[in-house]
């Protein structure tokens, strides 16, 4: 145990006057809750007296002193002026594992901030907590907390920060750590402490800090959110001392909470916007790439705006057009002779055609003297040593500015330069996009046939079949899923791509948007890979205990497939072993029984289903469990792909 | 008449290219073509059914004509992986082929009422 500072008020020296500490010797009272809230707490023992002790009276009678003096009990501890900053901002979640280094923050969470706004969510791991939190923002627009246990829980969080940092999306991480090297319990405390506890992950957070006053902490994690969300937006890290949580807060009424103003997105430069509308508007056969362009429902529609306005056809389905609207797909990359990339993470790989073959090779697909434009923020804000840039891309205009708060004066500008005539010429141009588009959508159907009755089931009819069991209803995908077969026509219904296709985050992204969803009552489902799922099925029993109704339909294929193709093509080209790309990558012998999986962890479970006939009658069930409030997962024996 | 033996004839040639057509399938083992399609690989990226999916295009029913079939399994014009000749025969090529042709067509798009959307 460590001893008494000298100076300060801290947990272990808070020393106290002889009235106090004979007071203390006589009874270890309990202190009553700070908030009402906190419905599962005792009451305080009645008091016989006719006038109520002040709370300084109370404060006094109840501190207690141990026997060579030391602190006892604490008021005021840190961490509730801590949870009153959180609270200011309204932040509605945390998901978290426990952990002894942030045991104040979390006593102060879910007691004197009485669990509420934010209510802490029990997570199994800590890359299921961040991922949760990356699927929330995806719906709720705005971060949640995910806190992590100074070493050991930032090293299982990082791979899901990685892909929070890919997918620009904001977490505010809080880790817990015990700085003083004075005051750390020996053993554990010292291998879960760290000098610098956001090094390992810095390379792909946005900002981070340590905090080492209580007003310091307030103005850190005032900037932190401000931060991780000004665009481009990413996770953010706040390091919660553990002897700053402990500790009281010298005098609370002195400590302020700085003023939250979020910086609105950086807009396209006028002239240059006016020279890519001028582009666009001559163009003969435009075409709009956009991948995360588009963050609102308002996004949405100026996106099918600015379509219509140019009658251009937008490819990159997501969140980025309702997926039946005439302008959404369609065009090429070969025909265009104005691209404009919006927001697109990999221009390079878009318009280049790349050969994994034993000699790597690669070749442009854009025609001669196409004229390639990028509006990005990605240009804003970049890190060296993670390679998620991607490769430089040759263009001929980059705006460096966030898409979707550009797409209005790129409108506008467009709108004032089409004459009459070049109205009627772009309306030709949308005829002939739409009616290639019908006919697409036609060819989909068609293609669906092949395999309809297949065992394992064809990936494309369990699709059709999930989402011909909720498409009357007010649904939302939460994971993997739709296609041209489904009519996605609300921003909210896709969950947005991005990330860095780390293996493991889309339970957890699913949860948290489901989370998201909960309020509006949204009927979620997803389509879940067994391989993610195995990583930390944990975050199943999260969704269980918290209440989060949701639809999971495994595509089973019962191996981490990707790489068993990626075998198979180094087996090729070595000439060798062509049998044996399975060791290693399939997830058979035994197989995982998902429904049991799933039922143990106190969800709804069904399957595994390998006859396709059966699948439309078990989602019914699934999803009337789901309307009732509850998680479901339906365990589907899949073809590979 | 001699039009109508001029006919015969003619379809008897045609009848003998194609016996001796380099070009045509030899004959093949779809038993056997439907073990070597699940453990060579092919079943990976075109799936076990042959509908194809996100990583290879439909082989069946109704597959490419021979020869292009068997260019595009040895000299591959794009991501797929080269089959060589160590790795597959000539006569396990045919296997497969035959196997593809096994593949009855699918049923029609207005029978399905689930694609009737
Ligand atoms: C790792 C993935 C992969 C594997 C394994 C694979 N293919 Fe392919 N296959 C492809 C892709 C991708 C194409 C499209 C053309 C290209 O990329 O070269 C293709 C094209 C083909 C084509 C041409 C189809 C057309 O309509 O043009 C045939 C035939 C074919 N594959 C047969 C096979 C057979 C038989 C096997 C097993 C011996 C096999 N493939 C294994 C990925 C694969």
């Amino acid at each position: 145990m460590a001893k008494s500072k000298k100076n300060g008020v801290d947990r272990r020296g808070f020393l106290k006057g002889a009235a106090a500490g004979a007071a203390a010797g006589a009874a270890a009272l309990v202190a009553p809750p700070l908030v009402e809230a906190a419905g599962a707490q005792q009451a305080p023992p009645q008091r016989p007296a006719a006038v109520p002790p002040s709370a300084a009276q109370l404060a006094a009678e109840t501190e207690l002193l141990s026997a060579d003096g030391h602190a006892m009990t604490v008021e005021n501890a840190g961490s509730d002026f801590m949870v009153d900053v959180f609270k200011s901002m309204g932040i509605e979640y945390i998901a978290s594992n426990p952990g002894s280094s942030f045991r104040g923050l979390q006593e102060s969470f879910i007691t004197y901030g009485g669990n509420r706004s934010p209510e802490w969510l029990t997570c199994m791991h800590e890359e299921s907590s961040i991922a949760i939190a990356d699927g929330y923002f995806r719906v709720a627009g705005k971060p949640m907390i995910a806190m992590a246990h100074g070493t050991v829980g930032l090293q299982h969080a990082s791979m899901n920060i990685y892909n929070a940092f890919v997918a620009r999306n904001p977490v505010i991480i809080v880790l817990g750590n015990a700085l003083d090297a004075n005051a750390r319990r020996p053993g554990v405390e010292w291998n879960h402490s760290v000098q610098d506890c956001a090094a390992m992950v810095r390379d792909y957070i946005k900002w981070d800090d340590t905090p080492i006053s209580l007003p310091h902490f307030a103005e850190s994690a005032v900037r932190a959110y401000k931060i991780g969300m000004t665009v481009p937006m990413g996770p953010v890290v706040l390091v919660a001392d553990g002897d700053l949580q402990e500790n009281a807060a010298k005098d609370r009424s002195k400590l302020r909470i700085p003023k939250l103003t979020l910086t609105s997105p950086p807009v396209g430069d006028p002239v240059a916007v006016a020279e890519v509308a001028r582009l666009l508007v001559a163009a003969e056969n435009p075409l709009i790439l956009s991948g995360r362009t588009v963050r609102t429902e308002q996004g949405m529609k100026l996106m099918v705006e600015l379509a219509e306005t140019l009658q251009a056809p937008v490819q990159g389905g997501g969140r980025n057009m309702p997926n039946r609207h005439p302008l959404a797909g369609g065009g090429s990359v070969a025909s265009a002779d104005v691209i404009l990339g919006l927001q697109v993470d990999d221009l390079w790989g878009a318009t280049h055609e790349f050969r994994d073959q034993q000699e790597r090779s690669y070749q442009t697909i854009t025609k001669a003297g196409a004229k390639i434009i990028s509006i990005s923020s990605n240009d804003l804000y970049i890190k060296s040593n993670y390679q998620d840039f991607q490769r430089f891309t040759e263009v001929d205009m980059a705006l460096a500015a966030d898409a979707e708060a550009t797409l209005p004066s790129l409108i506008e500008a467009c709108k004032r330069l089409i004459t009459a005539d070049r109205r009627r010429a772009l309306d030709e141009r949308g005829k002939k996009i739409a009616a290639a588009n019908v006919q697409a959508l036609a060819r989909a159907r068609t293609e669906a046939t092949y395999a309809w009755d297949a065992s394992p089931i064809s990936t494309t009819r369990m699709s059709v079949e999930l989402y011909n069991a909720v498409k009357g209803k007010d649904w939302a995908l939460i994971g993997g899923g739709g296609s041209r077969l489904w009519n996605i026509e609300k921003f909210y219904q896709t969950p947005g791509g991005g990330g860095a296709a780390a293996v493991g985050s889309g339970l957890p992204i699913s949860v948290g948007a489901a989370l998201a969803h909960k309020k509006f009552g949204r009927i979620c489902v997803g389509i879940q890979q067994d391989g993610d799922l195995m990583y930390a099925p944990g975050a199943l029993w999260t969704a269980a205990h918290h209440r989060i109704p949701m639809l999971l339909v495994m595509h089973n294929n019962r191996a981490y497939h990707q790489e068993v193709m990626h075998l198979q093509r180094m087996a090729s080209r070595r000439q060798r072993g062509i049998g044996n790309a399975q060791i290693g990558c399939v997830i058979t012998d035994p197989n995982v029984d998902y429904a049991q999986l799933a039922k143990s962890m106190g969800l709804y479970g069904a399957g595994p289903i390998t006859d396709p006939k059966d699948l439309a009658p078990a989602l019914k069930i699934a999803v009337e469990r789901v309307e009732k409030g509850e998680p479901a997962l339906i365990d589907v024996v899949t073809q590979p792909r | 008449m001699r039009f109508v033996i001029l006919m015969i004839l003619t379809m008897m040639a045609s009848a003998v290219t194609a016996q001796q057509n380099p070009q045509a399938p030899p004959s093949g083992n779809a038993e056997n073509g439907k073990k070597i399609f699940t453990a060579y690989g092919c079943y990976q990226c075109h799936n076990y059914a042959a509908n194809g999916g996100g990583a290879g295009p439909r082989l069946a029913p109704r597959p490419i004509a021979f020869p292009a079939f068997t260019r595009a399994i040895r000299t591959p014009r794009d991501e797929m992986p080269p089959y060589s000749l160590k790795m597959v025969t000539d006569q396990e090529l045919a296997d497969i082929y035959a196997y593809l042709l096994t593949f009855p067509a699918p049923p029609a798009v207005d029978s399905i009422p689930a694609l009737r959307q």
